[in-house]
């Protein structure tokens, strides 16, 4: 149920989330999310891809400082009030959250992809609650 | 003045060769017993004294005297945490004394003024350097120690102090401020500025005389010598006129270690050759400068050594205190197990030097969170303020965004105009 996030540091200047993606796209590495987190120096890419370590060796060998995280991605109702019960659960367990991003596909159903201060736990209390946590192989498939 | 240095040499590296065992086995591999040395020219023949000898032995090997002797230790900031520590007899605090005394002369100062010494008093030789040298000309002193400029200003202006000693960049600030606060430098009675302690620059020399209305002179000195002092400007400005009855110098190519005829620039070595505590032969400064043994206007011999052109190591001087990147090497280190490339920039801005530092994230500091990140960069700022004790602008920056030279990183870019 754990999912290889790409990582990536990212200095604020202009062109270089381009050439991640310029890297990736030739690659035939496909994006299915990501969120960038930003200060005012620098900024963290946070993406799920096709083939997280085929992406990471890509962008090391361009000398990006890049890594793989562990999260988990959450697959929620696309309706009012979804998140908000999840976030109940993991919040009455004693999970806490580092940060989190999350994209709908369609009208049925949205992604939510967690990282979470432990990730076993995270996933016990998800899973004991029957909430539908996405497979690594059918993310990567995206 | 040559036959005052053969006797005092001779004496000096009689006093050494018995008393200090490191230095003793340098002259034996060089094959030299006192006696060999009869004239102030066979000064060549003796090896180098480094600061790294003075680190080896420290803290009181190289002292030539016992402890009852020393009634002074002074110490500088060291390259890897250790200081170079230095002690003086009550005759070396009477010479430097002495040498102060000349050098304030010199610049014009006399029994009448009145001195706020806002070198920093401590282990540091400015403050106290000055200080006695002050006494001993007959001058009053305000002892009042770097900072607080608050009252630096108005004890200036209350007191009526004549003359101020301190680092010209901190001049350039005090005139700042007192601009800022609406005093009048016709309001005050400053006429002699001693400064010292960094590099500065004749435009440097120009705003604050402009600025604060005197004549600023500069001291050269350093504490492994015995302080400020070691050669002071005259009131023509010519150049600073090296004590030399006290301190021999030599000009060397800091390559070949060759000496270098007169008025070439080279690595300024220095002979301390009426120093008790601790003497040192041919002290290598790596501070690059020429000498100039003509007559000056004002009368004197003493040669006169010009202002430092650099250094011949990579020692950087930032706001009066000593920083060798090698420092900021080993703080990084301390946070992961090989240390990230980095670079230094030192800007002028204003008046003030500032330091920023780059540093390369790479897998060994890298996360996926941006608090961990931010935390690492805080470690790192507070981390290089406590050991340098000078403030530094930490950035985290991308692999490979500093400049390689041949493989080998840049640690240093100085934008200051020297």
């Amino acid at each position: 149920m754990i999912i290889k996030q790409l990582t990536v540091f990212l200095e604020n200047k202009t062109g270089r989330l381009n050439e991640v993606s310029q890297l990736l796209g030739n690659a035939g590495i496909n994006m299915s999310a990501m969120s960038l987190a930003d200060t005012s120096e620098f900024g963290i890419l946070r993406m799920m891809v096709s083939e997280p370590e085929k992406a990471l060796s890509i962008l090391k060998d361009a000398e990006f400082s890049a890594r793989l995280t562990d999260v988990v991605c959450l697959n929620s109702p696309n309706e009012p009030g979804a998140l908000a019960r999840a976030l109940d659960i993991l919040s009455g367990e004693g999970v806490f959250i580092e940060y989190l991003y999350a994209y709908s596909m369609d009208n049925r159903s949205a992604n939510i992809v967690l990282k979470p201060d432990n990730i076993q736990k995270c996933i016990e209390v998800l899973q004991s609650h029957k909430l539908e946590l996405v497979k690594a192989s059918d993310m990567y498939k995206i | 003045m040559r036959a005052v240095q053969t006797e005092r040499l001779k004496e000096t590296v009689r006093r050494i060769y018995h008393n200090v065992a490191s230095y003793r086995q340098k002259m034996q591999n060089a094959g030299l017993v006192p006696n060999d040395i009869q004239s102030i020219d066979d000064l060549s023949k003796l090896p180098f004294t480094l600061k790294t000898d003075l680190r080896d032995n420290y803290p009181f090997g190289m002292f030539t005297v016992p402890m009852s002797e020393i009634v002074r230790i002074h110490a500088s900031s060291g390259t890897t945490g250790k200081p170079t520590v230095v002690g003086y007899t009550r005759k070396d605090l009477n010479s430097w004394s002495e040498v102060v005394t000349r050098s304030l002369c010199m610049a014009g100062v006399h029994r009448e003024d009145i001195v706020q010494v806002a070198y920093g008093y401590g282990l540091f030789t400015g403050g106290l350097g000055l200080h006695y040298g002050c006494e001993n000309l007959g001058a009053s002193v305000i002892p009042i120690s770097g900072g607080n400029t608050e009252k630096q200003l108005q004890l200036m202006e209350d007191f009526g102090t004549t003359v101020l000693a301190c680092t010209p960049s901190y001049s350039l600030f005090l005139a700042e401020e007192l601009e800022a606060k609406g005093i009048k430098k016709e309001n005050l009675k400053l006429r002699v500025g001693i400064f010292g302690a960094e590099p500065w620059t004749e435009n440097m020399r120009k705003e604050i005389e402009a600025k604060l209305g005197i004549k600023a002179i500069d001291i050269y000195g350093l504490s492994e010598i015995i302080g400020p002092g070691v050669s002071c400007e005259c009131e023509h400005q010519a150049g600073m006129h090296i004590m030399e009855d006290h301190f021999v110098p030599e000009i060397i190519d800091p390559e070949t270690l060759q000496p270098l005829p007169a008025g070439e620039i080279g690595e300024l070595v220095f002979t301390t050759i009426t120093k008790e505590g601790i003497p040192l032969i041919r002290y290598r400064t790596r501070d690059l400068t020429r000498l100039n043994y003509e007559k000056c206007a004002c009368g004197r011999t003493l040669v006169r050594m010009e202002k430092c052109k650099g250094r011949s190591d990579d020692m950087l001087i930032i706001r009066g205190v000593n920083v060798f990147p090698s420092q900021i090497e080993s703080v990084l280190l301390e946070m992961s197990e090989t240390a990230p490339h980095y670079l230094l920039i030192v800007e002028r801005e204003g008046n003030l030097d500032t330091l920023k530092l780059m540093v390369e994230v790479q897998e060994q500091f890298f996360s996926d969170e941006i608090k961990v990140l931010e935390a690492l960069r805080k470690k790192i700022t507070h981390k290089i303020q406590s050991t340098l004790g000078i403030s530094v602008d930490v950035k985290l920056v991308e692999p490979k965004t500093i400049e390689r030279t041949a493989g080998k990183a840049k640690r240093v870019i100085d934008n200051r105009k020297l």
